[in-house]
């Protein structure tokens, strides 16, 4: 089955959020939004969830203090108890000051890093990857909306989105997808 | 325009009433002679406790034979003063206080700590609330200078609450001054004959300090840091209300930034110096170089939390029009991070002095851990917990309920921060939390609410004159 989508390309971002408003307004389908930058509200304008990317952050902070702390008082407390310098390494809680800064910087560098590498995942991004841009142009100054023209009218679809500020309209039209 | 309600005033004054009646029960149980100390000691040994603190606060000394307190050791200090001759018999390290009079009994030790007790609860309450006003004060100016576009809607609040440098200042300089003229004995280095090595009280660590520690030079000092805080704040707050009557220009929109500029500058030095003179002068043997900065971070936070929470009251009586959840989500993020500020630098303090355990330094912790150990470590919890788990959710920074908890929090915590700052140099190990330390809390705390809302209903809530005003009116996170 002919599935229809169009790109709307505007260049201006607040001809774009309007634009993403009026077409929410007529509940046509937004498939995707290429800028060449953020644009400020874009993601509320469109409806979109919020990341949960700050909870995983918070998590894997925590796995990295739990491995910080399992690391050091296996090492320095339990398998070999030396006597370095006078340190009281009978207990984990006597010496914690001594492991403080490590424990932080795992913390801080499991919270990073994990979170980072989840971004990568859930966003696919990778070295190699295919870029998937439908017009180079929206790297640089255009905006591009992609509008899910599918058993709609392609007339008076293609009409309304001229309204709201589109400088062109391309209509996509592939058999499979 | 906020006026002061009956309410308030009425609810001010019973704190202060209430407050000044604990304070004077807390003067009036303090033992008037030596004798009363050694027979309530005496008591105490005969129900088998030992020491009264130690059972007070269950903080286990060590007892090895439950026997006289005289036999015990005494671990407060580890001050190396020259004791070896004087306490043959008595091996112990000696306190400041005990540095005194090295052949005094340990009665004579404990009357001194229970003398001193009203006289510091009242100094740790007014020192408390002091900084609160001078905080928010350097927060006022950071924010001018800075020339954020979300305050300027609560400018008023913040000269509002910065005015209580004026008598919370007067009454810290007469409290610097009646312990000047010997009144009480919370700074041991004021003691007659310390510099003096005919006399029994002579200390040779404290001797070398007194070009720096002398009571006029420390009387001088604060006088000049106190007047100079207190023209900037005048000076501020007149600066905005002309600003507001003639906002062309922005002559005095600009006059006041310079003027925030220099106060900055003015208030670290002078900052720095004050906590040295009057928290760290406390324990004379004692030094620490970040000491300033940790007093200042302890400042701030308490004054950002106060600003939050007088701003969240008001908003809730609808006198703040302008002031969005997105300014208290702003000061909530301010209160989260001068907590982990504070932390980082309380810290930074601890283990580098706990890492090295140079004798000379560490016994300033070693006094705090055996015998404030509740209290030293659960104000951190409460201080850095709290705040990290309730305030890190930006969602929650926004629900007034939340930040109000956290506030309270914030502001008990770092009363006790001071309390432990200040106690263990007066009172050491005979501490409680009981009439006279909450007497002097309520009462200032109730001199606080009354003249600093008193200021805020002086003028309107909203410095229309502030060229930042329009952006802060629709400031959006």
């Amino acid at each position: 089955m002919a599935t229809h989508k169009i790109h709307a390309l505007y260049n201006d971002d607040d001809v774009l959020l309007r634009a993403v408003k009026q077409v929410r307004e007529q509940h046509f389908h937004i498939e995707d939004i290429f800028c060449p930058f953020p644009v400020h509200g874009l993601e509320k304008a469109m409806g979109l969830a919020d990341t949960r990317l700050a909870i995983n952050a918070f998590l894997y902070g925590i796995v990295g203090l739990a491995v910080g702390t399992a690391m050091m008082n296996y090492i320095m407390i339990e398998d070999w108890p030396q006597n370095i310098g006078g340190k009281p390494s009978f207990s984990y809680l006597e010496n914690m000051p001594a492991f403080v800064p490590i424990m932080f910087e795992l913390t801080v560098f499991f919270a990073a890093h994990l979170m980072v590498i989840t971004f990568y995942l859930r966003s696919r991004l990778w070295p190699f990857k295919k870029a998937e841009n439908p017009d180079v142009r929206t790297t640089d100054d255009h905006f591009l909306m992609e509008v899910d023209a599918h058993g709609e009218d392609i007339d008076s679809i293609t009409k309304f989105l001229y309204d709201t500020g589109a400088v062109e309209l391309v209509l996509i039209d592939k058999e499979d997808h | 325009m906020y006026t002061l309600t009956t309410k308030l005033k009425v609810f001010a004054i019973i704190l202060m009433i209430l407050g000044g009646l604990l304070t004077a029960v807390g003067f009036l149980t303090a033992p008037a002679s030596e004798a009363e100390v050694e027979q309530m000691l005496a008591e105490e040994a005969e129900h088998g406790g030992g020491h009264g603190e130690a059972a007070e606060h269950g903080e286990t000394m060590e007892h090895g034979a439950t026997g006289t307190h005289d036999a015990e050791p005494h671990k407060e200090t580890g001050y190396i003063t020259d004791n070896s001759t004087e306490h043959a018999d008595d091996a112990h390290t000696t306190t400041p206080h005990e540095a005194e009079d090295h052949g005094g009994s340990h009665a004579e030790h404990v009357y001194h700590q229970l003398v001193n007790r009203p006289w510091s609860a009242i100094y740790v309450a007014c020192f408390f609330f002091f900084m609160i006003g001078l905080g928010t004060l350097a927060f006022l100016a950071i924010q001018k200078v800075a020339q954020a576009g979300w305050s300027p809607v609560l400018f008023r609040v913040m000269e509002g609450i910065s005015s209580y440098i004026l008598p919370g200042g007067i009454i810290m300089f007469i409290l610097l001054l009646l312990s000047g003229l010997g009144l009480n004995h919370i700074f041991t280095w004021m003691e007659p004959g310390i510099d003096d090595p005919t006399s029994e009280a002579y200390d040779h660590i404290v001797a070398g300090k007194t070009g720096f520690l002398n009571v006029p030079f420390w009387l001088i000092r604060a006088g000049i840091f106190l007047v100079g805080w207190n023209i900037y704040r005048w000076n501020i707050r007149r600066f905005g209300l002309n600003q507001d009557d003639k906002p062309e220009g922005n002559v005095w929109y600009k006059k006041a930034f310079k003027h925030s500029a220099m106060f900055l500058v003015f208030f670290i030095v002078t900052e720095s110096i004050m906590a040295w003179d009057w928290i760290l002068s406390f324990d004379p043997h004692w030094f620490s170089t970040l000491f300033g900065w940790y007093v200042f971070a302890s400042m701030i936070v308490s004054a950002v939390t106060t600003i939050a929470l007088v701003t969240i009251f008001l908003k809730g009586k609808g006198y703040l029009e302008f002031v969005n959840d997105s300014h208290i989500h702003d000061l909530a993020k301010f209160m989260f991070g001068f907590s982990i500020f504070w932390t980082y630098l309380w810290f930074s303090q601890f283990m580098l002095i706990w890492y090295s355990n140079i004798p000379e330094e560490v016994t300033y912790f070693v006094t705090r851990i055996e015998d404030y150990n509740i209290l030293f470590f659960g104000m951190v919890a409460i201080n850095f917990l709290f705040p990290l788990l309730i305030l890190m959710n930006s969602d929650f920074k926004r629900v007034n309920w939340f930040v109000v908890t956290a506030g309270i929090f914030i502001l008990i915590g770092h009363y006790l921060d001071i309390f432990v700052m200040i106690m263990p140099g007066t009172v050491g190990a005979s501490w409680f939390i009981g009439f006279p330390e909450i007497g002097a809390f309520l009462f200032f705390a109730g001199l606080f609410l009354l003249y600093v809302f008193h200021n805020i209903s002086k003028a309107p809530l909203l410095a229309k004159g502030d060229p930042f005003i329009g952006e802060s009116k629709h400031f959006h996170y």
